[in-house]
């Protein structure tokens, strides 16, 4: 290796910024806090090296230890996702948090992978290129772990649809997702489209991905071996998302120079796909030791993330790295996020094999660097030290708080302000003698945009590349078959609510959790492990730090009650403008396993004259609602309560149920209650039917707006062919199920509730299918 | 009986389109962008998706790759050759097909079950279809505009060269709703939806009889075995 | 580095959905006297040599051939630029 040999000639300075040179000037006045960190930060990242950082470790230790990449402010929190396991729980987890993506072993030798993460700054400054690269971001992490990526979903939180900046910003998202998401080759297979004012200046772009892998070719990205290669490759390193080192840049250089650095990144996804492509041939051929992404933070990252998760060191040439602007600095090399870049960690025997299969791909590739033997990160710029840092204090070892807490001032009015309240203490008006009216308030309810269908975003997305599409968009979940030969698969489903979680996010947060977890019941699948994207305010904003406190210990609780472990996640704060913060939006992934795929259970009515059941009791759940959103515009009380023991039972009930083929369909009930259920039932497969409330009502003592529109949770819609009634009303009854018939399926093309209305089904499904069209299109 | 699935760079429905050889009885030969080498395959399938990024002109730099030019030779002689999608858009980049494919008209690419019309059946590809047949498979695309010269048209028209039309609403504003065209000798077919997604029950297209279940597209594999059996 | 331009248009006659596209935009927009956009590409060749004559008539050809499609395309310009 000629990487660091010294050249015989003079040796001439270039002015970057050196350790020597950092010995030698102590006093040297540091913009640290222009970049972000704060003053007994700065004294620490002094006192670690015994000296000022260079401009480079500043740079470095600047981004890592920023909230996005230390999880400095939620890190005390997310440790009880780790601590409040159980053994049973662990067993199927083949690797937990920490690591790029948590593996969970499904079975038949297969594991997978799967992780959400958020995008939300950059979707708002350049939704397209944001959101195009928050896809990208996502299927790197999931390639790290040695596994094919199988499947992406996203969760799209927008600002009130009326405002003319949502058109811009869904736009420019939809079309990133579509472009990057689509050239991929993996298909998108569900998510979440929500509107809501207080999403306008802060939209959350959530991007989630599933790889799957057997178990020997498990990878985990940490460099360990002295003597093993250090290879940047994929793209070239440019300016991208560099904007805020430009400060440090405009220190070395004359200002006028590189200061116009872009803020964001631009995705190439072809470049990506080659990517994919190549890294599963490397790691098929055996010739790398591990592979590490290049996301926020870049070379700074990847290189202190290898080596300290390795237990090693690394010298490095940051001169060898393949730019595509000669004029980067040193710092920006170290703060650029280019995307479709890989760092491999490559046993030198490999190198001939390696450069083999990266040139089939038409791959660019650097050897930049090797591991070392020693506790320490080397950086060279030529001949010049330019950082020289412990790499686990740059990557693990970042400060870590503990912020205030406080009980937010305006929470008890809110929770006072229920729906039997609000109003001047009149409550909010139900019509529940008035068919017409709870009929009108049924179609204002499913043409409303967070209710009304999807099918104009999902319909720019491939559900169908991969041929292993079992279940998509409108179904409760997306669902994937792994293995050819035997149907294993596996199925996802994400939920968040961020209403709920305003009026109370502990239990915002494990409704959250409930419903992800009965839409993966519903679809057949065995709920097995557990993701999460926290999106919040400001941490240092006391009130939405308790927010995060009392979201991430119902998460917690909820997954220790269920069973099902947290196999890892990511935290977004500071999504608020100004003063006011987004509803607290912990967005709760559930990972189901099905042992073949074709006993899929459908999620709407396909066969006449089956019956309908319900599943589960109604009560008067109406606070947090759609109803009282859409009908009253209100927000105000207590959101449901959930009874996770109740949602085990009804997911085995359901399991049950389908292994004996009993069940036609199955939908969960959740926002808009029962009457979003009944739409969505006959919309799917264009099955009319006749609905009767009265039953309902008398047997749960609910009036008739509860029982269309409440939002209680463990219920279920179910239909089943007439011979099989007796067998399946037997089998909820032994499992202590409540079971009710409220219906029967029909082929008449019409959708009856009795003494509320009955529609024409084609009516019915233009009100719902047109309203994202009507605000989008054009 | 092999025929082969061609892999460019960029190219997502390969291993679709090689399973979907497999359950018709056949078997697939993966075929490399940068080998010219056919590997005495009986027929050629050019997938979906975006070859060199599609950059450029959706299918114009795959048109210029050297396995291309090894089909376009092939193809001339009397080789079967199947282009999906994006294989249709470098059948039409290598001029084996006329015309040319341009952004959809709504601007975005748009994947939903698309219904056809199956108007001629004398090419290998179809031979298993009833003329006019309705089929529905998937469709996905983001440049899937069919467009020609009135000239063209005239003679894709007068001569019956329109293989597939579209049904129930053109879905990306292509000239005379084409679907899909085969050229002069029959051998050479292409088409912008996807027969391949449409091939297993469980993993197709919706239909009246239960989810998913829609095999359509499996048809375009066994006519072509057929063809070549019969050859 | 000198350059050559090649720059291509989508061939009159036909539809060119992505300039109806701003066209209609803009008219909403109010520039009403605007009446149709096309949208083409303008495509740089780079040389780290002087020019030619021969250049030229390559870019020309490999403006025809490849750069654009005669079927939808027209190759409206080739030119040098020197900085």
């Amino acid at each position: 290796m000629a990487l660091f040999k010294k050249k015989k000639t003079e040796f001439v300075p270039s002015g970057v910024d050196t350790t020597a040179n950092a010995a030698i000037t102590p006093e040297k006045d540091q913009p640290y806090a222009l970049l972000g960190l704060k003053d007994d930060e700065y004294a620490r990242i002094r006192e670690i090296l015994g000296r000022r950082p260079t401009s480079s470790e500043l740079a470095m230790y600047s981004v890592m230890w920023s909230e996005h990449c230390s999880y400095k402010s939620s890190k005390i929190y997310l440790r009880q996702f780790g601590e409040k396991v159980t053994d049973e729980m662990k067993k199927h987890l083949m690797v937990g948090m920490g690591e790029n993506a948590g593996v969970v072993d499904i079975g038949e030798g297969w594991a997978v992978t799967f992780k959400v993460e958020s995008h939300n700054h950059p979707s708002y400054i350049e939704p397209f290129q944001g959101a195009a690269t928050g896809v990208g971001g996502i299927v790197r992490d999931i390639l790290t772990m040695g596994a094919r990526p199988i499947a992406v979903m996203d969760q799209l939180r927008f600002g009130a649809p009326e405002n003319p900046d949502t058109a811009r910003v869904v736009h420019g998202v939809v079309d990133g997702i579509s472009f990057y998401g689509n050239c991929l080759g993996l298909p998108n297979i569900g998510g979440e489209t929500v509107f809501d004012k207080v999403y306008q200046g802060n939209p959350l772009v959530n991007a989630l991905s599933v790889g799957a892998l057997r178990h020997e070719d498990l990878k985990l990205a940490k460099a360990s071996n002295p003597g093993d290669l250090v290879i940047l490759f994929g793209a070239r390193t440019g300016a991208d998302g560099i904007g805020g080192v430009s400060v440090l840049a405009s220190e070395t250089f004359d200002s006028t120079g590189p200061s116009r650095r872009p803020a964001v990144q631009v995705g190439d996804p072809f470049a990506e796909k080659v990517l994919i492509e190549c890294c599963l041939e490397l790691y098929h051929a055996q010739v790398v030791a591990g592979i590490q992404d290049l996301g926020g933070a870049g070379i700074s990252c990847a290189t202190s993330e290898l080596a300290s998760n390795g237990g090693a060191g690394m010298r490095v040439q940051l001169q060898h790295v393949l730019k595509r602007d000669e004029s980067l600095t040193p710092e920006e090399i170290l703060m650029s996020e280019s995307q479709e870049r890989m760092m491999g960690i490559v046993p030198k025997k490999h190198l001939k094999a390696f450069e083999a299969i990266v040139n089939k791909w038409e791959v660019e590739y650097a050897v930049i660097g090797e591991v070392i033997n020693e506790d320490r990160l080397y950086i060279n710029w030529g001949e010049e030290e330019i950082v020289n840092v412990p790499p686990r204090t740059v990557a693990h070892d970042g400060p870590v708080y503990e912020r205030p807490v406080a009980y937010p001032a305006y929470q008890d009015a809110l929770n006072a302000n229920n729906v039997h309240v609000a109003a001047n203490g009149n409550g909010l008006h139900r019509h529940n003698d008035n068919g017409s009216e709870l009929a009108a308030q049924f179609v204002q309810i499913i043409s409303s945009p967070n209710q009304a269908d999807k099918g104009w975003i999902t319909d720019q997305y491939d559900r169908y590349v991969g041929g292993n599409t079992a279940l998509a968009q409108p179904d409760d979940s997306g669902m994937v078959r792994v293995s050819e030969e035997t149907g294993l698969g596996i199925s996802i489903a994400t939920d968040a609510n961020g209403r709920y979680c305003q009026l109370d996010p502990y239990q915002g947060a494990k409704l959250a959790l409930a419903e992800a977890y009965r839409n993966v019941a519903v679809g057949g699948a065995k709920p097995m492990a557990v993701t999460n994207c926290l999106n919040f305010g400001s941490p240092e904003n006391p009130e939405v730090m308790w927010q995060f406190k009392q979201a991430t210990a119902g998460l917690a609780d909820g997954c220790l009650e269920l069973g099902i472990p947290v196999t890892g996640g990511n935290v977004s704060f500071y999504n608020q403008t100004g003063d006011v913060a987004i509803h607290p939006t912990p967005v709760v992934g559930v990972l189901g396993v099905i042992d073949d795929v074709a006993r899929r259970i459908p999620s709407g009515w396909q066969d006449e004259g089956h019956n309908i059941y319900l599943l589960g009791t109604t009560k008067d759940e109406l606070d947090g609602s759609v109803w009282s959103e859409v009908v009253h515009g209100h927000l105000g009380g207590r959101p449901p309560v959930v009874d996770l023991s109740f949602e085990k039972q009804l997911a085995e009930a359901i399991a049950a149920a389908s292994e004996q083929g009993l069940l036609a369909s199955a939908h969960d009930l959740s926002e808009a209650g029962l009457a979003q259920a009944v739409a969505e039932c006959s919309f799917r497969f264009n099955m009319g039917a006749r609905i009767w409330l009265n039953e309902i009502c008398e047997r749960d003592g609910v009036d008739r707006t509860s029982a269309l529109f409440s939002e209680s949770t463990g219920r279920v819609l179910v239909s089943v062919g007439r011979e099989d009634d007796v067998k399946f009303v037997g089998l909820c009854e032994a499992r202590g199920i409540p079971v009710l018939r409220i219906g029967v399926t029909d082929n008449s093309g019409t959708l009856e509730i009795q003494d509320v209305a009955g529609w024409q089904l084609s009516d019915l499904r233009a009100a719902h299918k047109g309203t994202l069209a009507e605000l989008f299109a054009n | 009986m092999k025929i082969g699935v061609v892999t460019f760079p960029g190219t997502l429905d390969d291993r679709d389109a090689q399973r979907a050889v497999r359950i018709a009885g056949a078997t697939a030969v993966p075929l490399w962008h940068a080998d010219a080498n056919l590997h005495k395959v009986d027929a050629v399938v050019l997938p979906g998706g975006f070859s060199y990024g599609d950059y450029l002109r959706c299918g114009a730099i795959a048109a210029q790759a050297p396995v291309t030019e090894a089909i376009v030779k092939a193809a001339n002689g009397g080789l079967p050759v199947l282009g999906i999608c994006n294989g249709f858009q470098v059948l039409v980049e290598s001029h084996l097909l006329p015309g040319g494919l341009i952004r959809n008209e709504a601007q975005h690419f748009i994947c939903r079950d698309q219904k056809l019309r199956v108007e001629n059946i004398d090419t290998p590809w179809t031979n298993q279809f009833e003329l006019n047949q309705e089929i529905t498979i998937p469709l996905k695309n983001g440049e899937g505009g069919y467009i020609a010269t009135d000239e063209t048209l005239k003679r894709l028209e007068g001569e019956g060269l329109v293989a597939f039309r579209y049904l129930d609403g053109n879905p990306n504003g292509s000239m005379n709703d084409i679907a899909g065209l085969r050229n002069e000798r029959g051998n050479v077919v292409g088409l912008m939806p996807h027969p391949e997604h449409a091939v297993e029950p469980g993993f197709g297209p919706d239909t009246a009889v239960a989810m998913r279940s829609g095999i359509d597209g499996l048809k375009f594999f066994t006519s072509v075995i057929n063809a070549l059996v019969n050859a | 580095m000198p350059k050559i331009i090649v720059e291509v248009m989508p061939k009159e006659v036909l539809l060119d959905p992505q300039g109806k596209a701003v066209a209609n935009s803009l008219h909403r927009t109010g520039h009403k006297d605007i009446t149709a956009v096309r949208i083409g590409k303008r495509i740089e060749l780079h040389f780290d040599r002087p020019v030619t004559e021969a250049d030229v008539a390559d870019a020309q050809k490999i403006g025809e051939s490849f750069l654009s499609n005669a079927v939808i395309e027209d190759v409206v310009s080739v030119t040098v630029e020197d900085n």
